[in-house]
Order: structure tokens, then C-alpha cells, then sequence
């Protein structure tokens, strides 16, 4: 990369360039958007049907579980519930499979710009 | 019977508690500011927090007056439906932590527009992104000042309205004093201690409630179905507040989208991930501050329900503040003047520090994007900014205080709602589509946040928010322009944001495709891999 890098006179954007076309990275961006778009969906999806079924089916809402303990409130409390899961699995997630990646390709480019 | 609001409390004991705050949190900024020296400290705090820090400071940022003093007053008085404002402000947090905050950490230096101008055409989408920021800014700051006059009032007994506006001018200068001597430093420092306060405090009310009703949370709400004769059993249903009309029911839907896609285009809050040293801390940062703001809201639920039950739907209205006196109220009931005294200490202190944070944010905008790179084109020295960003902040503090005392009196949770409506329609579908669209461009970032902006903000001037909304029983104005002769509203909703926000995405689209401009590959490639890697991306300040 050092070669190309002389012969284009412009080093940053060759480099970031080659970088961003090379498997390793191509696998990362991949493996980032697999687990976070779906994941965004879901939890979207989940928040309106919450949102929904507050405004236009109340009658269910209200239904009583026990005590003064109805169904509304159980959902919302559940959203509490899916955010600190959500949260939870993410960060472990990415600590696992998106850290160790990033910083070896991170090495690599910094690397190479000294 | 409550005795009346105006004369709860010993206004010595809360002002000599607050006074305390004042002076501890002084000491602490002055101690953090002595290694205030570049642009970077001033700005982002050297980037030298660890997430922890920077996810406590983040809770006491984003815990607002709105969420503590507003929410406890809407549960109380709406019951189920101002719930709705705790989870939408929660769940939000996760667009913020799978989307947002490590790959804007990587990317930025500064300020939000450095995200967005990145690989668009500088001077017009940063001066776009500039401009957003301050309007979002405005509104929030707007909200937290009418909360000092409402909480001044009923803690002070003082309900005149020049009194009132004297002590918002207090609240304003103390704010700029924080800013000018700490910096972003000094300003984290106040977030940090206010939001362990804040917590404290919220959780000794929570289980002092609780422990009223032998910690059976079905007791606790039958009391307060049992106190609210008017509302009754609909305290614990969906649609109080929201269920009457289908109109009523799509603003419910508006606040929803508004409350979950609004954090993550809020620049204070987006300016805190610069404050932390790699994306890793970025991620730290919002675990920590989702479990503390969570773990808050599930206060909320039972101070709000807590107060309707101790205090009652009718003293609550009858307070100077309103349904924001709801906490403060309740903390009367519970400890007396002194536990009244430490709660309003601390709901001043929650102002201020968010009040710091958006000065900071604003006057960063201002100084480093305009200022710096839209007029100066990036020539001028980062101690040019600061001076700028000091003398910005003063002026600030000018419209803050102006602001403030024309919005005293309005429900704080509801004008922090419509700062979020703003920040979801004008910033986040630029933010995503320049993270995630290859073929985005400088056209449609223009169009989709001067569109979000404006008609985000064309829609509140006419929607029953300013002007003709009148209480069906009373008679009396609940608009912001109180003469009820006066009504030029056609937006029939409160909310502008189910409208705004699906327009601003269409727009970003529209804009690009009609655009001839193409994709400048080189800026796109280093902005994706310093993204997703860290490469390149801002280090911390060593000293």
C-alpha cells in the first residue's frame, strides 16, 4: 500500500480508499449492519405496537392482570425491559465481534500513515 | 386539606440548600477548569472522560426538569398517558446506541455539523447544521427556564411575575458563569454530581412512597384512582389525556415518533460522545446512561402516581406551578420543608446543568461552524473559537433569560417534546443517510434539514400549541398566546412530528436523487472506515 501511496501523492484517501475495498472491511460493515438493522426494526416495531395498541385499543389495554396491575401497564414496563435487554446484548456483542476487528484494521491504517 | 402551595416550605432553608449547590459545584468547576488550555478542552473535555463518567454525565444532561418536575406532574394528572413521555425518551436510546453515538464519536471533532458537512460540501451543510442546532437548542433551553420560574414560584412563595423573572435572570447568570470558567470540563462535572443527586433523591421519594403502601405498587395505584374522583379508574388506562378524538389519538402517535426518534438528533447530546476517548467509551457511555435514565423513569412512574395518591389532582393544579409542582408537592407531603428544600435544591441544580450543556453545545455550534469554518473557512486558531464560543455564550445567556420568562408557566415535558419533534425532523435523517447512503449529497442533506426545520417549526406556530386551544370546561386559554380572542391555528395537532419527520426523510431522498452532484468516493471511503474502525479519529488530550 506504501508503493501506491508515493505514486498517487495523496496518501489519507488512497489508503482509506483501499482499505474500504478490501475483504476484511467489506466483512466488518457487513457483520455491523447484519446485527444493528434488524435490531433497530425490532425494537422499533415493538415500541409502536405499544404506541398502537395504546391509542386505538384501549378496551385490551385496560384489562386487569391483578389488582390494579392492567395490561397497559405491563407493556410499558416491558418496553423497560426489551431497552436494558437490547442494550445488554449489543454491547457484548460488539465487544466481542465488532472490537477486535476494528482495532486490528485501525493498527493497519495508523500504522502505515507514520 | 393541603395548606396553599405559595406558603409550603421555608423559602430560607430551600435557598440556603441551593446556595450550598451553588458553591460546591463552583469549587468543583474552578478545580476542573485549570487544565482548560485548547479548543479540544473547551469543547469536549479533552475527550479525557471514561464512559462511566460520560454515561452518568449523559443521565444528568438528558434528566431534565422536563423529566423529573414534568413527567411526575403528567402521570399525575394524565396518568397512564404521561407515561408515554418516559418510554419514548428511554426506548430512544437505542437509536443513539446501535446507530448513532460510536460512529459519530469516530467521525466528528467538535459539533454535530462536522458529522454531516464530512463529506457533503462544507460551508452549506455546516451552516445548515449550524443553524438546526441552535433552533433545537433554543427550544430546549426554552423548556428548562420556564421550569425555573414555575419551580421559583412555588418554592419561594414569590407568584408575582417580575419576582419570578428576577430569579430566571439569577438561573442565567449562574449558567454562564459555569460555561465561561469550566468549560466543557467544568460542565460535566456539574452534569455528574447533579445526576447522582437527581437519582438519590428521585430514589429515596420512590421508596419512601412505596413504603406507604407496604411496597405493593397495585395499593399505591388504587389510591391514587381513589384521590382523582374526576379522572377515576381512567388514571390507570390508556387515553386520559389522548383517547378522546381521532385527532387526539394521532397527536398520541406524533408525540411517540417525535419522544423515540428525537434524542439521537439532539446535538447536546450528540456532543457528549466527543467528550470520551475512543468509540469503545462511546458505547460505554449509553449503557451506562440507558441503565441510570431507566432506572429513573421507573421513579417517575411512582412519584407521579405517588403524588396524585398524597397530594391530589386538585391541590396539584392549584399550586403556582401547576403539574410541574407535582414533585416538589409530593416531597412536601413526604418529608416536610426540609426534604422540599433538598428536592428543589436538587431540581434547581438538574436545570442548571442541562441549561450549562446547551449553552456549551450552542456556543460551540456557533463559534466553531460559523464562526470558524463558514466564515474564517477554517482560518483561525482554536483560541480565536474559544473566544468567540465565550462571547456567544454570554449572548445566550441574554435570549435564555428573554426566552425564559416569556415561556414560564408552560408544561416543561411537553416544550422538551417539541424540541425533540424539531431534532428528528431536521437532524436525524441527515445524520443516518450521510452514515449509511452512499449516494447521499449536499442537496438532499440541504433540503431534508432546512425542510425538517422549517416545517417542523411552521407547524407548532399554527398548531393549537400558540394560539384557540381553550379548556372545554373552563373557558380559559391553554395556548402560549393566552388571549383566547386571538386563534389562527390550522395544524390541528400539538405534535408536529408525525408530519415533519416522514417529510424531512422524503426530502433527503428527493433532494439527492434530483441532484446531479455525485458521490465524492474518496471522502466517503475515509468517512466509512473511520467510522466503523476509529481510524484516524479525534484522540484524547494528554496534559
Amino acid at each position: 500500500m506504501s508503493e501506491t501511496r508515493r505514486a498517487d501523492g495523496d496518501p489519507e484517501l488512497t489508503t482509506y480508499r483501499d482499505v474500504q475495498l478490501s475483504p476484511d472491511f467489506s466483512e466488518l460493515r457487513r457483520r455491523f449492519r447484519r446485527f444493528v438493522f434488524p435490531m433497530t426494526g425490532l425494537f422499533l416495531a415493538w415500541y409502536f405496537l405499544y404506541v398502537l395498541l395504546a391509542a386505538y385499543a384501549p378496551d385490551f389495554m385496560s384489562h386487569k392482570v391483578a389488582g390494579n396491575i392492567n395490561v397497559a401497564l405491563l407493556f410499558g414496563l416491558g418496553q423497560f425491559v426489551s431497552t436494558f435487554a437490547i442494550t445488554m446484548i449489543y454491547v457484548r456483542w460488539a465487544d466481542k465481534e465488532i472490537d477486535p476487528a476494528a482495532e486490528k484494521m485501525r493498527h493497519l491504517i495508523e500504522g502505515e500513515h507514520q | 386539606m393541603l395548606p396553599l402551595a405559595t406558603e409550603i416550605g421555608n423559602p430560607t432553608v430551600n435557598i440556603a440548600i441551593f446556595a450550598l449547590f451553588v458553591v460546591a459545584t463552583l469549587a468543583i468547576v474552578i478545580r476542573a477548569s485549570r487544565n482548560n488550555r485548547t479548543a479540544a478542552d473547551y469543547y469536549a473535555g479533552g475527550r479525557s472522560f471514561t464512559g462511566p463518567q460520560n454515561g452518568i454525565a449523559i443521565a444528568g444532561d438528558y434528566l431534565s426538569a422536563a423529566s423529573f418536575l414534568g413527567i411526575a406532574g403528567a402521570i399525575a394528572l394524565n396518568g397512564y398517558d404521561g407515561f408515554l413521555y418516559s418510554i419514548g425518551f428511554l426506548v430512544a436510546w437505542l437509536v443513539a446506541l446501535l446507530l448513532v453515538a460510536e460512529l459519530i464519536r469516530n467521525t466528528g471533532r467538535f459539533t454535530m455539523a462536522d458529522v454531516l458537512s464530512f463529506r457533503l460540501k462544507q460551508r452549506p451543510v455546516r451552516m445548515a447544521a449550524a443553524i438546526s442546532t441552535l433552533v433545537v437548542s433554543f427550544f430546549y433551553l426554552l423548556a428548562q427556564m420556564a421550569g425555573a420560574g414555575g419551580l421559583v414560584a412555588l418554592l419561594l412563595g414569590i407568584s408575582g411575575r417580575a419576582g419570578q423573572s428576577l430569579v430566571i435572570a439569577v438561573v442565567g447568570l449562574l449558567m454562564v458563569t459555569y460555561v465561561l470558567v469550566g468549560g466543557m470540563k467544568g460542565t460535566t462535572w456539574v452534569q455528574i454530581v447533579k445526576a447522582v443527586l437527581l437519582v438519590i433523591g428521585a430514589g429515596i421519594m420512590t421508596l419512601w412512597v412505596l413504603a406507604k403502601y407496604a411496597f405493593n405498587l397495585s395499593d399505591l395505584l388504587g389510591a391514587a384512582v381513589d384521590k382523582s374522583p374526576a379522572a377515576g379508574e381512567k388514571l390507570l388506562n390508556p387515553g386520559l389525556q389522548y383517547g378522546a378524538t381521532g385527532i387526539s389519538k394521532l397527536d398520541f402517535i406524533s408525540l411517540a415518533l417525535a419522544l423515540v426518534l428525537g434524542t439521537a438528533g439532539l446535538p447536546h447530546v450528540l456532543m457528549r460522545f466527543y467528550t470520551v476517548p475512543s468509540s469503545k467509551e462511546a458505547r460505554r457511555s449509553v449503557s451506562w446512561a440507558i441503565w441510570i435514565i431507566g432506572i429513573f423513569y421507573l421513579f417517575t412512574l411512582v412519584l407521579g402516581y405517588g403524588a396524585a395518591a398524597l397530594v391530589g389532582p386538585d391541590a396539584i393544579r392549584a399550586a403556582p406551578g401547576k403539574a410541574n409542582s407535582a414533585a416538589p408537592l409530593l416531597a412536601y407531603e413526604l418529608g416536610g420543608e426540609l426534604l422540599l428544600g433538598v428536592i428543589s435544591a436538587v431540581a434547581f441544580a438538574t436545570i442548571l446543568a442541562v441549561v450549562a450543556g446547551l449553552t456549551i453545545t450552542a456556543s460551540a455550534s456557533f463559534a466553531h461552524d460559523i464562526y470558524g469554518q463558514v466564515i474564517k473557512k477554517g482560518q483561525v486558531s482554536g483560541d480565536g473559537e474559544v473566544r468567540v464560543a465565550r462571547i456567544t455564550v454570554l449572548v445566550i445567556g441574554v435570549v435564555a433569560i428573554i426566552g425564559g420568562i416569556f415561556a414560564n408557566g408552560q408544561n416543561i415535558a411537553f416544550l422538551v417534546a417539541l424540541a425533540f419533534a424539531v431534532a428528528a425532523s431536521a437532524n436525524l435523517p441527515t445524520i443516518l443517510y450521510s452514515l449509511f447512503w452512499r449516494r447521499f449529497n449536499t442537496r438532499g442533506a440541504l433540503w431534508s434539514i432546512y425542510g425538517g426545520l422549517s416545517s417542523a417549526i411552521i407547524l407548532i406556530a399554527f398548531s393549537p400549541v400558540v394560539s384557540g386551544k381553550v379548556d372545554a370546561k373552563t373557558g380559559a386559554s391553554l395556548s402560549m398566546i393566552t388571549d383566547t380572542s386571538i386563534d389562527f391555528h390550522w395544524f390541528p395537532l400539538d405534535n408536529p412530528g408525525i408530519v415533519s419527520i416522514p417529510l424531512a426523510f422524503v426530502l433527503g431522498i428527493v433532494g439527492t436523487l434530483t441532484s446531479k452532484e455525485g458521490t465524492n468516493i474518496d471522502k466517503f471511503a475515509e468517512m466509512e472506515v473511520r467510522s466503523l474502525t476509529g481510524a484516524g479519529a479525534e484522540k484524547a488530550v494528554q496534559h
